[in-house]
């Protein structure tokens, strides 16, 4: 046989080549700079984060497969990536005010982050089932040890084992699966494997082992997403990890995840749509529930976010389950919508860290009106919006999701929901009770320093502002499909 | 039957009774001599399905490395192996059942017969000039070059992880500074105290 390689088709691989590069680069910057000027490993990464985001932009629009079927290049994965690289920026400017109080500050912490986004970008671009695989590995491997960088903290260090076996668990179901869709088509190609199932010639034994290797790859998805049953891993370590971190492996990983999703799922098994789409709707059901019932009963509000986030992914699983571009959309539209309110809900949290003291109960939030009445509000626009509150973005997110899963006939799927999300709503006033009515036991501070201050302004008025004009976003989302 | 075949079957045959051997030993040092024969048999049947290349690699590489390393840690770490055991009658029972259900399960759906010689065409026997190395290479090189690739990044991401959760500055650090140790003068090393002698100070 002979083989080729177009050396034209790096132009497309662009961001990751850059991405990579700069890593390198950074990683020997950072050996042979001195500790007093930290500061330059945490600005190169912003920089390289920047560049990168802006390559993947000026690519959009283009669509290709390239590297003999491992690599995609289309709008969806370049949109993924600028949203992608936007939002790894801004967790990291908060992650900047938490390193600094808690004496973490370390040059890898920057290198590793940037990492697990080159792992992401993969997973975005993957056109075969061994670049996926690879591209959830140098995702996982750097967040597990992003996690266990405080390892003086025994809860830290219990989280990243936890989390390490159980990402390890749960890669083993994933790869299970693929070998078994592997065994069955005989090609790892996404493409391929979509034109197999397609074939209109399929014996009911091939069906039975396309289904099996299904159902491993929907476990595989469903724990890395986090959703009911495979969820146990998330509570405990949203509160182990170190808060920046929780922030960073809570929010950007989802929309690779996402994407990961739709690369097996919709890509390659559209053809089993009937099948997977039977399963997401279980998960979605027990998540939304668990998510909202457990929340009620948490004193810690990273735990109490985590349960949050579950019932989160359970409404972005319910728009998959619809079948449509409509709802594929509309469950990106959550995704990005979730990321948004994420991020500005933990940078609430860490801006209340200061020299020697953790920010992590809820009673921590007490009195906050009084002592920083605008951090106050955006805690407030974040908890309406995740409650889905309207005007606020939240609200759009789940009301998209709901009109989709009405107009594909699932009505009692969609009153379920929604009782469930008026449950929820409880906790997330709770917090805003705390902060409005309570009063504060000591001196609460907010000693943030000002481009956290900004982002973090910027961050909540987004989710006012996006969600007076939500439209557009949504229709962005819908055009990527 | 072929010498081929015969030579398959006690490949195959030492493979699996090693591996079964392996996980009821007793003795650690036991089980891992018995992998090592394991790894070796199956090393033995990738030569047969001409894979020459995965076979020396997984001889160099687990054999060689990996199994040193295990031998290493076994003879370093004190394990009381009768505290691992407690547990393994009362689990059994549970163990069994979910491993009779599993291969039930799998023996269900890989029966179905879209494996075998019937579904998938034979490959063809290469001829003796055929290098694995060579094709193995081109590929790659070419076609999988990206994955290698990620690979290799994988890799970078383990060494920079081992080295930021184990390196620790300060005191742990044994490190050697030539250059103070060649400048040092007596009087660093040494202090004269003059003990006034006479009547000793009664100890409390």
């Amino acid at each position: 046989m002979d083989y080729q390689f177009n050396t034209a088709d790096l132009v497309f691989a662009l961001p990751e080549i850059f991405m990579l590069s700069a890593i390198s680069l950074i990683l020997l910057i950072d050996l042979f700079v001195s500790q007093r000027f930290q500061n330059l490993t945490y600005t190169l990464a912003q920089i390289t984060l920047f560049v990168t985001g802006y390559l993947a932009f000026s690519l959009i629009g283009e669509s290709q497969v390239i590297f003999d079927g491992t690599f995609v290049l289309d709008t969806m994965g370049s949109t993924f990536k600028v949203f992608t690289m936007g939002f790894a920026m801004v967790a990291l400017v908060y992650t900047r005010h938490y390193l600094k109080v808690h004496n973490l500050f370390r040059g890898e912490y920057f290198v590793l982050a940037l990492l697990s986004v080159l792992g992401m970008m993969v997973m975005i671009s993957a056109h075969s089932l061994l670049t996926i695989y690879l591209g959830l590995e140098i995702m996982s491997l750097s967040l597990y040890t992003l996690i266990a960088i405080a390892r003086d903290r025994a809860t830290a260090v219990e989280a990243a084992l936890k989390y390490f076996v159980l990402g390890a668990i749960a890669s083993g179901l994933l790869l299970y699966g693929m070998s078994m869709i592997y065994g069955i088509t005989g090609s790892l190609d996404i493409a391929q494997i979509a034109t197999f199932a397609t074939s209109a010639t399929l014996a009911s034994e091939q069906v039975l082992i396309l289904n099996f290797g299904l159902v491993f790859l929907v476990i595989g998805i469903a724990f890395k997403l986090g959703a009911v049953p495979f969820h146990m891993w998330v509570p405990d370590v949203y509160q182990g990890a170190p808060t920046s971190v929780t922030m960073f492996l809570s929010t950007v990983p989802k929309i690779a995840a996402t994407a990961m999703l739709v690369r097996l799922l919709i890509d390659g098994l559209g053809a089993m749509q009937a099948y997977w789409s039977d399963l997401f709707m279980v998960l979605a059901i027990l998540s939304i529930a668990l998510g909202s019932l457990v929340a009620l009963m948490q004193s810690n509000i990273k735990r109490l976010l985590a349960y949050s986030t579950i019932s989160h992914i359970g409404f972005i699983l319910l728009g998959f389950t619809t079948g449509v571009i409509e709802g594929y959309g509309a469950a990106v539209f959550y995704v990005l919508v979730y990321i948004l309110m994420s991020l500005a809900a933990f940078g609430s949290i860490i801006a209340l860290n200061k020299q020697g003291f953790e920010a992590e109960q809820i009673a921590d939030f007490r009195g906050l009106s009084k002592h920083s009445p605008w951090f106050a509000l955006i805690m407030l626009v974040v908890m309406l919006s995740m409650a889905g509150v309207p005007p606020f973005i939240g609200f759009y997110s789940k009301l998209f999701i709901l009109q989709q899963v009405i107009s594909a006939g699932y009505v009692y799927l969609a009153i379920t929901a929604v009782v469930f999300a008026v449950i929820s709503a409880y906790y997330y006033l709770q917090i805003i009770k705390t902060m409005y009515f309570d009063d504060a036991e000591g001196e609460i501070t907010v000693t943030a320093p000002l481009d956290m201050k900004v982002v973090l302004s910027v961050n909540g008025i987004l989710i006012l502002v996006i969600g007076i004009m939500p439209s557009y976003w949504m229709e962005l989302a819908i055009s990527l499909f | 039957m072929e010498f081929t075949s015969v030579l398959f079957y006690v490949f195959g045959l030492s493979f699996v009774a090693s591996a079964a051997l392996m996980v009821s030993a007793r003795n650690t040092m036991k089980a891992a001599m018995l992998l090592i024969l394991s790894f070796f048999s199956a090393a033995s049947i990738w030569l047969l399905l001409e894979a020459e290349f995965l076979a020396v690699t997984l001889i160099l590489v687990y054999v060689g490395a990996v199994m040193v390393l295990f031998l290493f840690v076994i003879k370093m770490l004190d394990v009381d192996q009768s505290t691992l055991r407690a547990k393994f009658t009362k689990y059994l029972p549970l163990g069994i059942v979910v491993a009779v259900i599993v291969i039930a399960q799998m023996a269900l759906v890989l029966s179905a017969g879209q494996f075998g010689l019937d579904a998938v065409a034979e490959p063809a026997r290469h001829a003796a000039d055929y290098s694995n190395i060579t094709e193995l290479a081109n590929l790659l090189y070419t076609a999988y070059v990206y994955p290698f690739e990620l690979a290799a990044v994988l890799l970078l991401i383990a060494i920079i992880a081992a080295i930021t959760l184990v390196h620790r500055k300060g005191s742990r650090s044994k490190k050697q500074n030539i250059a103070e140790q060649v400048s040092v003068q007596a009087k660093d090393r040494m202090r004269l105290v003059s003990i006034p002698s006479g009547k000793r100070k009664e100890s409390k």
